[in-house]
């Protein structure tokens, strides 16, 4: 049998039909559901008179418009409000599960789903969320979708999908200490570009994915987005196996054996054939921040920022240099800061909360500073208590907060002002991303933490006594 | 969903590469449960930012047909990006590419994107910024796309052309494809 790479596999099987000048039939095993995109999803069940094919298949959140202060029951925004109540009243009468306020795993659809053991290796999984690519992390193959494509997943347990093309990306070397999986991403995804990856799903290999942990590689596939990509997968192993035993929607004896016993299939064969390969060096490499208006416009935090001249989108180098207030050839240490944001699907998990914690223990935020710490969700913000993160960060100066999307992209009361610069753990630095007229700067949240404590921006290594006091 | 076979309409050029999701329609808008009303909503925060942005020009206030470049429609998955065009009175986005997500929600809702290759689309803009009042004729029937007496042809998917010819959204096709699911359903158990 030809060689088969694990993305065709786990397509493959869920293949239902195929027909000429019809694309794939393609079986969806999982889906997650959020306040924003699935509302006028639930009308047109109504409308058409149609039936969901498969609740016990569906899993509910709420994440994007919830505020994320302790009073966060009241929702002051009446069209927010209307919004998660659309999202309760729809799950009570499709009798969907949901993980509503204090359920204890309410949280960001893609910090959830994983924690629950929901996201399974080999499953397909769709989301209408683009960053719903993260739980390619478990060897699943998971699609952001639009609204159109949930109600047809919900109807019908199917989407129609052209058969993606595949892309293998290889990281290689042994990065400098404070280099994390974020800055591997941002790395990749400054090297082959916003639309890099267009009609193709990633597949992450190499010794550096294998030594990461789950977190970290939930990080890398989440940003597969960023690069055009339609999804990214990592083969699952030991690490994903040990992540997943217990947890509450994970198959348990036997059925957990079957599990370990199918995971070994899912890898890809030996000289298996990829539409495109990579290969990504990060010998010696140094953390990562951007400096512009799109999640290519990054740099190593030792270099300066591109020139414009004969650059072939000036346009868009322009555009974005006017709207950062910043320079060609400058270095971004020591730009001043306003806000410090911890949080979102890409870096709002436990592994995050104690890199942060240790980066500001016995230590204060500059004066300059707001810093927001946003747990990806209740189980996330209940270990971090546990383990007395939230001690740390108050002392800080942090307002370490409820869970939920927050000031990733402003939905919800959490935004960063007009003018205002922010440095960032999130996904995306688009113009006015995080509120009108903000500028965001993204970053791992080591940098993000290391450069609160200085008030502007700087890489770990910058912050005095650092490793010497570890 | 509206049927769709041609068009003759003038030009709004958006002379920028990757036009993101948040860019199209800011996430402020978000919050409603319709799927209508989206409209004045479309590219509001860059309305804003600059007054010299091409939606803020009244000369292609009326324009039906969007001209952008690379990578249109990157980043959220948002499907509300595509209500916001079509509402606004956008029946046609012609680029040089668009991101995947974008094009799949485009489909479902009878927005029609033409892909063509960035010389033509460069020199169009550049046309369309000198002359407000030119206007483009897009047939899907033949796959032909004209302006300023220039004809090409495109691309574009069959099963979409015959959705979108037909006024037929994938649902119904999935839908037929129940005895099949059915099947499948049963095989894994």
């Amino acid at each position: 049998m030809q060689a088969q790479n694990i993305i065709n596999k786990i397509w493959d099987k869920h293949l239902v039909s195929r027909q000429k000048n019809f694309p794939d039939v393609l079986y969806i095993d999982r889906i997650l559901l959020h306040e924003v995109t699935s509302a006028q999803a639930f009308t047109e069940i109504h409308e058409r008179g149609l039936s969901i094919r498969n609740k016990q298949n569906i899993l509910a959140t709420i994440d994007h418009s919830i505020p994320t202060d302790k009073n966060r029951i009241n929702i002051n925004d009446p069209i927010a409000r209307t919004q998660v109540n659309t999202l309760r009243d729809n799950c009570k009468n499709h009798n969907i599960t949901i993980y509503d306020i204090d359920s204890n795993h309410q949280g960001i659809v893609h910090v959830i789903g994983p924690e629950l053991g929901f996201t399974l290796p080999g499953t397909t999984i769709v989301c209408g969320d683009s960053h719903t690519s993260t739980h390619g992390a478990f060897g699943a193959l998971a699609f952001g979708v639009g609204t159109s494509e949930i109600l047809h997943a919900m109807a019908s347990s199917c989407i129609l999908q052209e058969k993606p093309k595949t892309f293998k990306v290889e990281f290689v070397g042994t990065p400098s200490k404070y280099f994390t999986a974020k800055d591997a991403v941002l790395k990749l995804i400054a090297t082959i570009g916003i639309g890099g990856a267009k009609g193709c799903v990633i597949e992450y290999v190499g010794d550096y994915i294998k030594s990461l942990s789950m977190e970290s590689r939930m990080t890398i596939c989440n940003m597969s987005i960023e690069c055009g990509a339609r999804a990214g997968l990592i083969a699952p192993d030991t690490t994903t196996l040990n992540y997943l035993q217990n947890r509450e929607y994970t198959p348990k004896g036997a059925d957990f054996e079957k599990l370990i016993k199918q995971c070994r299939e899912l890898v890809s064969d030996k000289d298996a054939y990829y539409d495109t390969e990579i290969i990504i060096d990060i010998s010696n490499a140094t953390p990562m921040i951007t400096w512009g208006i799109n999640p290519e416009h990054a740099i190593a935090l030792d270099e300066l920022t591109p020139d414009v001249e004969n650059a072939q989108d000036r346009l868009t180098l322009e555009k974005a240099y006017a709207y950062t207030k910043l320079q060609p050839k400058q270095s971004l240490k020591g730009v001043p800061i306003d806000f410090a944001f911890i949080g979102s699907c890409t870096n709002g998990r436990i592994e995050d909360m104690r890199v942060v914690a240790d980066i500001l223990k016995n230590r204060h935020i500059a004066s300059n500073v707001t810093m927001y710490i946003v747990p990806g969700s209740e189980q996330v913000l209940k270990e971090a208590c546990e383990e007395g993160l939230d001690k740390i960060f108050a002392a800080a100066g942090a307002d370490f907060r409820m869970p939920g999307c927050s000031m990733c992209l402003g939905m919800n009361p959490d935004k960063v002002p007009p003018g205002k610069r922010c440095i960032s753990s999130t996904n995306r630095n688009f113009i006015g991303r995080q509120g009108p007229n903000s500028i965001t700067h993204l970053a791992s949240p080591a940098t993000v933490a290391a450069s609160a404590v200085l008030g502007y921006i700087a890489s770990v290594q910058n912050i005095d006594s650092y490793g010497a006091t570890k | 969903m509206d049927k769709f076979r041609q068009l003759s309409a003038s030009v709004i050029p958006l002379d920028l590469d990757n036009i993101d999701t948040d860019m199209i329609i800011p996430a402020i808008h978000l919050k409603s449960i319709s799927r209508s009303g989206y409209g004045d909503g479309l590219f509001s925060a860059l309305k804003e930012l600059y007054p010299d942005f091409i939606f803020n020009n009244a000369k292609y206030s009326s324009g039906q047909i969007l001209l952008s470049k690379a990578n249109f429609g990157c980043g959220s998955s948002r499907e509300h990006a595509v209500w916001a065009i079509l509402q606004y009175g956008i029946k046609i986005v012609v680029c040089s590419s668009f991101s995947d997500i974008f094009f799949n929600n485009a489909a479902k809702n009878g927005l029609l994107l033409i892909a063509l290759p960035e010389s033509i689309i460069n020199k169009w803009i550049k046309l369309s910024l000198e002359d407000p009042d030119l206007a483009m004729t897009v047939n899907l029937l033949n796959n032909k796309i004209s302006f300023n007496k220039e004809e090409y042809d495109f691309d574009y998917d069959p099963y979409r052309k015959h959705c979108l010819i037909e006024g037929l959204d994938d649902l119904t096709y999935l839908l037929s494809q129940d005895t099949a699911i059915t099947e499948y359903e049963v095989k894994r158990g």
